[in-house]
């Protein structure tokens, strides 16, 4: 089966972000970018796929500004087979992704598509499940395990209280939990062999795709910072604390 | 303006998150309807009507709506939302699995995990691991929003006396199908909900060792969680864990035990009252948002809390 996998550029995890001082948003200047952390778990469960023989072509989608290019590369010396960026502006909104997503998926018809359940930039979790609604198909949110059982998908899900499994028709939306798999790191070679391999850029306009939003940020402000603390020298005068200063116990 | 809450609801009864919705559309004023959708939920529906404040309870009674398959109750919620200004539902993972589902169907943008009700149409919601706050506005004609159950005080679960009102309306995609559910047993306050949670992280060692925090959590009427290092490692399982992955929590008191403090962790836990961190390390970063900190052998200071409180 063809598997499309989505990923998106973010801030690298570990970045500490700031706001900018107009608070129009958050302060991306000559901040590490990376590919974010759920859609590198998507795109080693469809290498996973290709080696146990269910996927035959990965395709890697990116829907972001020209820059999301080292991402797609870097998707492709993981393991996927060709890459296709749709050029836009950076910081959309996730159903204007998805419906970006859904013109990509038309063309292509794959039989399954792999995302990450959120980015950590936007914390939205939606475009996995926008894109279901689009093109009709089931969706295995938060997967922790997939498997491929004849024209069924089993998903089996993180959900509040513990762990949920469904079958899922083909084609369908699966999005990556944490624990689904560990990725790999791409090595030196298949960086150098990435660079060979077919990267397609496409406009929202080829695809006949509007990306108007009915969501507006007006402001970005840092969070409220906490009152610094104090150390205590034994677990007494914790306790003493915890009871008389703070009266949580 | 009306407004349509997507109840959650397992074993037969309303989910406490249900509660801290309906709060959120409270702020943002109007009639507020509540949806019970799921197989044989009477009982629910019947202590939907007795939450403080809701005006109307839709029961969708049906087969295809067990298991909240999203293929099957996003169809629901869509053909229901056209006559609501809002439709809201708890940031679980049932509400997060559905509701895009909806919004795309609609044809809007999705808010996802709203903090605080800014106007109608404007609302207060984290990014970036909860290290900036957008205030975000909506122009749709239906507003479709997660709410962060930490981010608003629970409504009463009595006192209210709604109409129950049946919807007719039967939604099978018959794309997916429920197979199974493995849930974790507890006896423990639920995490989400707890005033008190202890949580363990790396420090801890071994799954073994956690015991020491069951013993600390019985003694306080706590919650346990963890951090995604604990889970990983296989310590304890993954819906203990606390974080932006895991879970938002925000008690009166939470008592970090050998968690270093990652951005990661602390997008789950720094909005509650009153930190405690207990740790070796003194430059492990937990120290710089914790009321209290503790530089100790967690093996020594934990059982010593316990005998204590």
């Amino acid at each position: 089966m063809k598997v499309l996998v989505a990923i998106k550029r973010v801030v690298d995890y570990n970045v500490k972000v700031r706001v900018k001082a107009d608070n129009s948003g958050v302060d991306l200047a000559n901040v590490k970018m990376s590919m974010n952390p759920f859609c590198e778990i998507a795109v080693e469960e469809a290498v996973r796929l290709k080696e146990k023989g269910v996927a035959t072509e990965i395709v890697v989608v990116a829907v972001g500004p020209a820059t999301a290019q080292e991402q797609l590369r870097t998707a492709l010396a993981l393991g996927a087979d060709r890459a296709i960026l749709v050029e836009a502006a950076d910081e959309l909104n996730s159903l204007a992704v998805a419906k970006a997503l859904k013109a990509v998926v038309d063309k292509e018809q794959p039989q399954l598509v792999i995302l990450g359940k959120q980015a950590i930039d936007s914390d939205n979790n939606q475009t996995g499940q926008m894109l279901a609604a689009l093109t009709g198909f089931a969706q295995g949110t938060f997967a922790s395990k997939v498997e491929v059982a004849g024209d069924k998908l089993n998903v089996t899900r993180e959900i509040d209280g513990g762990l949920q499994t469904v079958a899922l028709n083909l084609p369908a939306i699966v999005t990556t939990d944490l624990r689904l798999n560990e990725p790999r790191y791409a090595s030196l070679p298949n960086i150098m062999k990435a660079k060979k391999k077919p990267l397609e850029t496409v406009t929202p306009d080829a695809l006949g795709v509007t990306l108007a939003s009915t969501n507006k940020t007006i402001k970005v402000e840092a969070p409220a910072a906490r009152s610094a603390g104090i150390k205590v020298k034994s677990v007494a005068e914790l306790v003493e604390k915890l009871k008389n200063e703070a009266k949580v116990i | 303006m009306t407004i349509l809450v997507v109840a959650e609801h397992e074993n037969g009864a309303v989910a406490p998150a249900t509660l801290n919705t309906v709060a959120a559309a409270a702020k943002i004023g109007g009639d507020i309807h509540v949806l019970v959708a799921g197989a044989s939920v009477g009982g629910v529906a019947e202590a939907a009507a007795k939450i403080a404040g809701v005006a109307k309870v839709l029961v969708a009674d049906n087969a295809a709506y067990a298991h909240a398959l999203p293929e099957n109750v996003a169809p629901l919620i869509v053909e229901l939302a056209k006559g609501y200004s809002h439709v809201l539902a708890p940031a679980t993972t049932n509400g997060k699995n559905i509701l895009p589902r909806v919004a795309a169907l609609l044809d809007v943008d999705q808010i996802s995990e709203i903090v605080s009700v800014e106007a109608a149409d404007t609302f207060k919601r984290p990014i970036y691991a909860g290290n900036a706050i957008a205030t975000v506005q909506s122009s749709a004609s239906v507003k479709v929003i997660t709410v962060r159950t930490t981010g608003f005080d629970a409504v009463a679960a009595e006192g209210g006396s709604a109409a129950v009102e049946a919807v007719a309306a039967a939604h099978n995609a018959g794309i997916s199908a429920f197979v199974g559910e493995e849930l974790a047993k507890s006896d423990r306050p639920e995490l989400t909900a707890a005033k008190i949670v202890v949580s363990g992280g790396r420090g801890m060692g071994n799954g073994d060792n956690f015991k020491h925090l069951y013993a600390l959590a019985d003694k306080l009427g706590a919650a346990v969680g963890a951090s995604r290092a604990a889970v990983d490692a296989g310590f304890v399982p993954n819906d203990m864990q606390v974080g932006q992955t895991g879970k938002i929590v925000a008690p009166q008191l939470y008592i970090a035990v050998g968690i270093s403090g990652a951005i990661q962790h602390l997008a789950g836990m720094k909005d509650s009252k009153v930190i405690v961190a207990i740790n070796k390390d003194e430059e492990a970063p937990i120290f710089q948002v914790a009321d209290y900190g503790l530089v100790a052998d967690l093996f020594e200071a934990v059982p010593e809390l316990e005998k204590l409180v």
